[in-house]
């Protein structure tokens, strides 16, 4: 084995102590000189990557990974004196967790390398990398914990060092006041969430996910904490109606933050589909929650392109967009929810559907991230995010070109990016399901392609413009960061099938199977 | 009954009060007031899920076994005043630097970001 075992054995506790460590330390290595402090943050960012790809291949090679803090060894997650009960802080790493940690690392990392040349003319990069590496924390966190306290104390890590990197470029103070938005809505949405926390603690003397789950009764209690839970959760994915504070985060915050605020927000997102499968499973009203999730996912998608199209700011837009893709994601696992209780069902599409929806979350997370870096890199250039006053880039910019014609491409579900991938599994599982939804989800692919056309148009077509004369491509780290993104859309294009076979099938299969997720944590069937 | 569930009560009382300051402030220090009332509120609920009637501190090597309260939600309820300290406090410094460039912090004049 290549892997030391002790590294394999404690890698979930490594996995957010390295990044950890990082962040905490980089503001002190930034005395010694910039050089050493961003060689640091890129070392503790590859090492996290490392380690994700290690317990992600673990994972998939034999299954769920439980690790206990401070236990005589990580797997005793119920000591033999507690009479069955889990104490201590749990990690239970399933495939579903294994595959956001995967790739939430890998943009990461590409965001890392960008900001080393986008972020090198700002002061106070200390504290930058500081805080990217703590969102960092807080993502990953999020995505393994099995305990509800431990999330949402990783959840308010997430928005803390989300709304400070928002306001990071304090722009005249407009920066600040998105930051202070995103940061007011979150602490109150992290607040209902420990709120539904303690009305679940109070029945059922547990924290741990697995513990409660299989105590779940369903009272009128369990429902109020359904309800907050789901509602602050969807806000903090930016799902409409409650999406208002994502166009301003995402367009205040550098764009290099904004790839990665994408990911902060699939986490979120991952914590609804956690609560709703693991958490309450079967004992749910199946079709009515899946139908909100559906309602929510098809209102995301519809006004967010329809609002999109009117922007005039380049990463406004975008933003909008995101919010629109998201409804994707919540269209495909709402279907999952809604037929889970049928087995012929679920077998004949609703699979299909949840597989389509986790996928769309990391195609999403690849061609977004690509897309608000191209924004970055004109921003970075030209200095304006106006649509009426970009034009003729083309001439200058070739390589952002390809990179946003690849993120265009794709976002929009053309053959062969990923994002066709995912979106042909949505629709046609979905169209099974109910073929008007999934005839209103390409209605707004096809809204989404206008709109990018014109965004591509107005940036890069055109003759060279007198004030962008001297324009040039921009710096190698920006590029390389934004290629490794791109490789990714494009491989995920080409070899869906190979992609949904190793991670997203792994993935579904773990987030259907709630007995086997409370076997891992309290044993036995 | 109404005596045993007036900590519940009042936790619930003390999170509306904070989401109205919210929601019908203008002056952006009060909706952060507000904000800590709802911090407050959450933190009343945890701490008297844990009380049982006639128990005393947590104190594993003194206290008879039966006669505690739950220590799990204090532990809760420290943790997230610690969180709402490193909230507040990043918060308020935002608002300082809305105050520094716009010179108000009415949440009427703080509306840059529209559409």
């Amino acid at each position: 084995m290549i892997v030391p075992s002790l590294l394999l054995q404690h890698a979930p506790a490594l996995l957010l102590a390295v990044p950890m460590l990082g962040a905490f330390a980089t503001p002190l290595l930034g005395r010694l000189g910039s050089g050493i402090r961003n060689a640091w943050a890129v070392l503790a960012m590859l090492c996290t990557l490392l380690i994700a790809v290690v317990l992600a291949t673990e994972v998939l090679a034999t299954g769920t990974i439980v690790y206990a803090f401070g236990a005589a060894a990580p797997h005793l997650s119920v000591p033999l004196d507690s009479g069955g009960i889990p104490i201590r802080i749990i990690f239970t790493v399933d495939a579903m967790s294994a595959f956001m940690a995967l790739f939430a690392s890998i943009v990461g990392f590409a965001v890392l390398l960008y900001s080393l040349k986008s972020q090198s003319r700002n002061s106070g990069q200390d504290g930058y990398y500081a805080l990217l590496l703590l969102l960092t924390v807080g993502i990953l966190g999020m995505v393994c914990t099995g305990d509800l306290f431990n999330f949402f104390v990783f959840l308010e890590i997430n928005s803390l060092a989300g709304a400070a990197l928002v306001a990071y470029r304090v722009d005249k103070g407009v920066a600040v006041e998105a930051g202070l938005k995103y940061a007011v809505l979150s602490t109150l949405g992290g607040l209902l969430v420990l709120f539904a926390i303690a009305l679940l603690y109070g029945q059922y003397d547990a924290l741990n996910i697995a513990m409660i789950a299989s105590r779940m009764q369903f009272t009128l209690l369990d429902k109020v904490a359904l309800v907050m839970l789901v509602v602050a959760l969807a806000m903090k994915a930016g799902a409409v109606p409650m999406h208002f504070w994502t166009p301003d985060a995402y367009s205040m915050a550098p764009s290099a933050v904004t790839a990665f605020l994408v990911v902060a927000s699939q986490a979120s997102l991952y914590g609804i589909f956690r609560v709703v499968f693991s958490l309450y499973g079967l004992a749910l009203d199946c079709l009515t929650v899946g139908w909100v999730l559906i309602i929510l996912g098809v209102l995301s998608m519809f006004v967010g392109v329809t609002m999109a199209i009117p922007q005039k700011d380049v990463k406004r837009l975008m933003a909008y967009h995101a919010v629109s893709q998201t409804g994707y994601m919540l269209l495909g696992v709402g279907v999952g929810v809604a037929v889970l209780g049928n087995q012929d069902l679920l077998t004949a599409y609703g699979r299909i559907a949840m597989e389509g929806g986790i996928f769309h979350i990391i195609n999403h997370a690849m061609y977004k991230g690509l897309l608000f870096l191209t924004a970055g890199a004109i921003f970075y250039r030209t200095g304006t995010r106006n649509l009426n006053k970009l034009g003729g880039l083309g001439h200058s910019m070739k390589w952002t070109m390809v990179f946003f014609m690849i993120g265009a491409l794709a976002i929009a579900g053309i053959p062969p990016f990923n994002g066709f991938a995912s979106k042909l599994m949505i629709y046609e599982s979905v169209f099974l399901f109910n073929p008007l939804l999934s005839i209103i989800a390409m209605v707004v692919s096809i809204l989404t392609l206008a709109s990018f056309v014109k965004v591509f148009h107005s940036i890069f077509m055109g003759p060279k413009l007198p004030e962008y004369a001297d324009v040039r491509e921009v710096p190698a780290p920006m590029l390389i960061g934004m290629g490794i993104l791109a490789l990714f859309v494009i491989l995920f294009g080409i070899f869906p099938q190979q992609v949904v076979d190793l991670l997203i099938t792994p993935a579904a299969a773990a987030l259907i199977d709630q007995g086997g997720y409370i076997a891992s944590i309290l044993g036995g069937a | 009954m109404v005596l045993y569930n007036l900590p519940f009560i009042a936790a619930g009382l003390l999170m509306a009060f904070g989401i109205a300051a919210m929601l019908l402030r203008r002056n952006l220090i009060k909706m952060i007031m507000g904000l800590s009332l709802v911090e407050a509120g959450v933190n009343l609920l945890l701490v008297s899920l844990g009380y049982r009637a006639g128990g005393i501190a947590p104190i594993f090597t003194n206290a008879p076994r039966d006669l505690m309260v739950m220590p799990t939600v204090q532990a809760m309820t420290l943790t997230n005043i610690v969180i709402g300290i490193a909230t507040t406090a990043l918060l308020l410094s935002f608002v300082m630097v809305i105050y520094r460039r716009y010179g108000s912090a009415e949440a009427d004049v703080v509306r840059r970001l529209r559409g």
